[in-house]
């Protein structure tokens, strides 16, 4: 694809489908001849298994994209059947339901050899991943972060992050047999660098007057970064995709060809099933979603000879963040991305991210003195939506900020 | 009045009670211990009385313009009862992150008057490293009570708490036997009441009561049960009005592992090592609960071995609604059950449940299908 890239020059939605759909297809074909493959969490550290030449699958990414092709609610119902409770994230069901029947109506994911687990996004994660350990008979690599209720993650806490660092490339060399190649690791961890950066970069640009970027597309991008962090292909199409925003900057071609009336911030994860709806219901009012968190989640900037840099950044990743910070962070966003409102997705999936709602949203209104709607939903279940709530919320939103524009 | 009354009188749960006495004795003050799991050795070595907080059956009002609906039971009234101000004849509260609500639970507390004192238990539990993290993180909840009581907290009385806990601690397992052979003395509502005081008392006084509690169960005959025998497992089983129902439909309750009861005292406080690492240790040495990481799942075959040596008849989950831990382990335990052929049966606990109707018709459906078994 590198001299594909410089030969027939793709467009960045086109890499985008492109390096999705290899990571799915090298895993299955390295599967098949007896590769290991791995299975994990959104922002756990990728560096270690890049390295060490395994393929890396997201079960997030993969029940969203179930979930984006309505494939959710029969997973879910065989979940239910298992005895996992209708309240338990709708990520987890999925992906354990997968487990049991590996069928589905996105790309076929194979089962891992083993599991890396983070807890920087929440603490569901680690019973979810136990379980996928405990059915599968796999081993499990976590890499634990505390949670920093303090507004800086502690010293003891980045001591004792560092510590799993070193015993996950034991772990990875027992798994493997071989021995973990600091070389590769140092060129992995500059891959990984710079991917961020160019997704960090191109996502930012939301903020220029239009914004270039139809927000909802940080939703479809969302995925590379997720699942190919550590690989070229990541990074040069956040590259390519920096390079035409930028385009669009110089030329004045803003995203919504009608007009950009006004620019909001969407806290929290996509509704998958109801991708295309919330994007309809919110461009048929001018809106734009100009400013999300999620250039922020994978901007990991650490130091690459020094470990525990390393552990500060996978610590202080948003959902970690302790509510204070996390307001900081949200504020931030908004006047970055000049939002003239918020929606707050209250993800009936996502417990850590919902329960700070109440303070979030009161202070983040005061400091930016905007205003800001919440809606019932759910990542991928698609039995707790209501389009109508939706809609009445969104055109609430758009009077509200209408009101304060005169 | 006989013995065994006189002391389950002294057993009475009062908190508000408790803390205006211990005050009045003492001079010090009382610190709230958010379930399920703080080291009240740090506040009982600074002479306080620890309380447990684990909710209970408020109206919910306050609560419910600041937590979702979703919550566990548990946490909005902890939460409610925080907002009404019950909380403020506290000195200080000490807050666990072991799920996604406690860590929520924490960061939203607003009495400025009683501090929050945060913390987090590791979940890569058997590494070196989370030793010496917990150690540390407790020394600095240690710091941190210090500062708000404004005295030294001294190893030396750390270490004398640890020791009356772990002799609470052996006490409580033996009473659990104890009431576990002689369910026609002691009722389930009663167990519970034993175990739940705790939470309301120092540790050496409910350790004396419960001493004598257990010698007179020892002494008096064991009589045959024709009841179900029950294993309870989940994090509570509250409201009382569901034990209730158990007496009723004279349900033994034989063996618990629940959060608020037998799991308090599954594990003593290994003797080696500094006070903070001896701290630490107990929680690597945990098992058996599903806020304590085990990709092994060991709850599961230790419900198997407490159903056989107990010879219960069956396992009742007592499931938390909303509780992401507990719901998780859930599938596990029913595989298992079903293939060991252990009766099981799933009730969902909510602290607010005002009818125990649908309660009662599950039990009683479940308790017919054990007397067809």
């Amino acid at each position: 694809m590198a001299e594909n890239v410089q030969k027939t020059a793709p467009s960045s939605r086109e890499m985008l489908g492109y390096y999705l759909n290899k990571s799915y297809q090298d895993a299955i074909e390295g599967k098949a001849r007896g590769e290991l493959v791995c299975w994990a969490s959104s922002i756990a550290p990728c560096e270690f298994c890049e390295t060490m030449g395994i393929h890396m699958l997201y079960p997030e990414n993969h029940a969203a994209a179930i979930a984006a092709k309505h494939g959710a609610e029969e997973m879910i119902e065989h979940a239910e059947s298992m005895g996992y409770s209708v309240d338990n994230c709708s990520y987890a069901r999925i992906n354990l339901a997968y487990m049991d029947i590996q069928k589905c109506v996105a790309e076929n994911m194979p089962l891992p050899d083993f599991v890396l687990v983070c807890n920087n996004i929440c603490e569901t994660l680690i019973k979810w991943y136990e379980n996928i350990a405990y059915q599968l008979k796999v081993p499990i690599i976590m890499i634990d972060v505390p949670y920093n209720y303090e507004y800086e993650p502690s010293e003891w806490a980045i001591d004792y992050i560092a510590a799993q660092f070193e015993h996950a490339i034991e772990q990875m060399e027992e798994i493997t047999g071989k021995k973990f190649d600091y070389n590769k690791y140092r060129e992995v961890m500059q891959i990984a660098a710079e991917s961020s950066y160019w997704w960090t970069k191109a996502m930012g640009m939301a903020a220029a007057k239009p914004s270039p970027l139809n927000g909802f597309d940080i939703f479809n991008y969302m995925a590379l970064i997720v699942c190919m962090r550590g690989k070229t292909g990541c990074r040069d199409t956040f590259k390519k995709l920096a390079e035409e925003l930028e385009e669009k900057i110089q030329k004045g071609e803003p995203a919504f060809k009608e007009g950009e009336k006004y620019r909001i911030m969407w806290d929290g994860i996509a509704c998958w099933p109801y991708l295309s709806h919330n994007y309809k219901a919110m461009r048929a009012l001018g809106m734009n979603m100009t400013g999300s968190t999620y250039p922020r989640g994978w901007k990991l900037d650490y130091d690459k000879d020094d470990i525990r840099s390393m552990a500060r950044a996978y610590t202080s990743v948003g959902n970690n963040l302790s509510l204070e910070a996390q307001i900081d962070l949200k504020t931030e966003v908004v006047r970055t991305y000049n939002c003239q409102g918020v929606t707050y997705h209250l993800n009936r999936s996502c417990k850590c991210m919902d329960f700070l709602f109440h303070e979030m949203q009161t202070e983040v209104a005061r400091r930016t003195d905007t205003p800001y709607i919440t809606f019932d939903g759910d990542q991928s279940d698609p039995r707790n939506f209501s389009k109508a709530q939706f809609e009445t919320r969104v055109q609430g939103l758009a009077e509200m900020m209408e009101q304060r524009k005169s | 009045m006989s013995k065994m009354q006189s002391i389950l009188e002294k057993l009475a749960i009062n908190p508000v009670q408790a803390v205006e006495d211990y005050k009045k004795k003492t001079g010090k003050g009382a610190v709230g211990c958010i379930a399920p799991y703080t080291p009240e050795e740090i506040i009982h070595a600074a002479g306080m009385l620890p309380i447990g907080l684990w909710g209970g059956q408020v109206e919910l009002n306050k609560v419910r313009a600041v937590l979702p609906a979703f919550a566990c039971s548990i946490m909005q009234s902890i939460k409610e009862l925080e907002l009404s101000g019950s909380y403020d004849i506290l000195t200080a509260v000490l807050c666990p992150s072991s799920c996604d609500t406690l860590k929520a639970i924490g960061q939203k507390w607003t009495r400025k008057d009683v501090p929050m004192i945060q913390f987090v238990h590791p979940h890569n539990r058997k590494l070196p490293a989370a030793r010496t993290f917990l150690a540390k993180e407790y020394q600095h909840v240690r710091e941190r009570l210090e500062n708000v009581i404004g005295e030294p907290i001294p190893d030396e009385a750390i270490v004398q708490s640890i020791q009356v806990y772990n002799e609470h601690r052996a006490v409580m397992r033996e009473f659990a036997r104890a009431a576990g052979a002689h369910p026609d003395l002691i009722d389930p509502k009663t167990r519970h009441l034993v175990f739940k005081s705790a939470f309301f008392m120092r540790k050496e006084e409910h350790t004396a009561l419960v001493r004598e509690l257990t010698a007179l169960l020892d002494e008096a005959p064991v009589k045959p049960w024709d009841g179900p025998k029950i294993i309870l497992s989940g994090i509570m089983a509250e409201p009382d009005s569901i034990l209730d129902v158990m007496k009723e439909l004279h349900i033994a309750v034989v063996a618990d592992d629940l959060a608020q009861e037998s799991r308090q005292n599954r594990v003593d406080v290994p003797e080696d090592g500094t006070v903070m690492e001896r701290l630490a240790e107990q929680w690597q040495n945990m098992y058996g609960c599903s806020l304590a990481y085990e990709h092994e799942k060991t709850r599961v075959p230790m419900l198997v071995d407490m159903v056989k040596k107990n010879q219960a008849d069956a396992v009742v989950v007592a499931m938390m609604k909303f509780c992401d831990p507990e719901e998780f382990d859930y599938p596990m335990i029913k595989q298992t059950m079903e293939k060991e052929n252990i009766p099981l049966l799933q009730v969902e606990i909510d602290q607010q449940m005002q009818s125990v109707e649908q309660f009662r018709t599950r039990m009683q459906s479940f308790v017919e299908m054990l007397r067809h078994e």
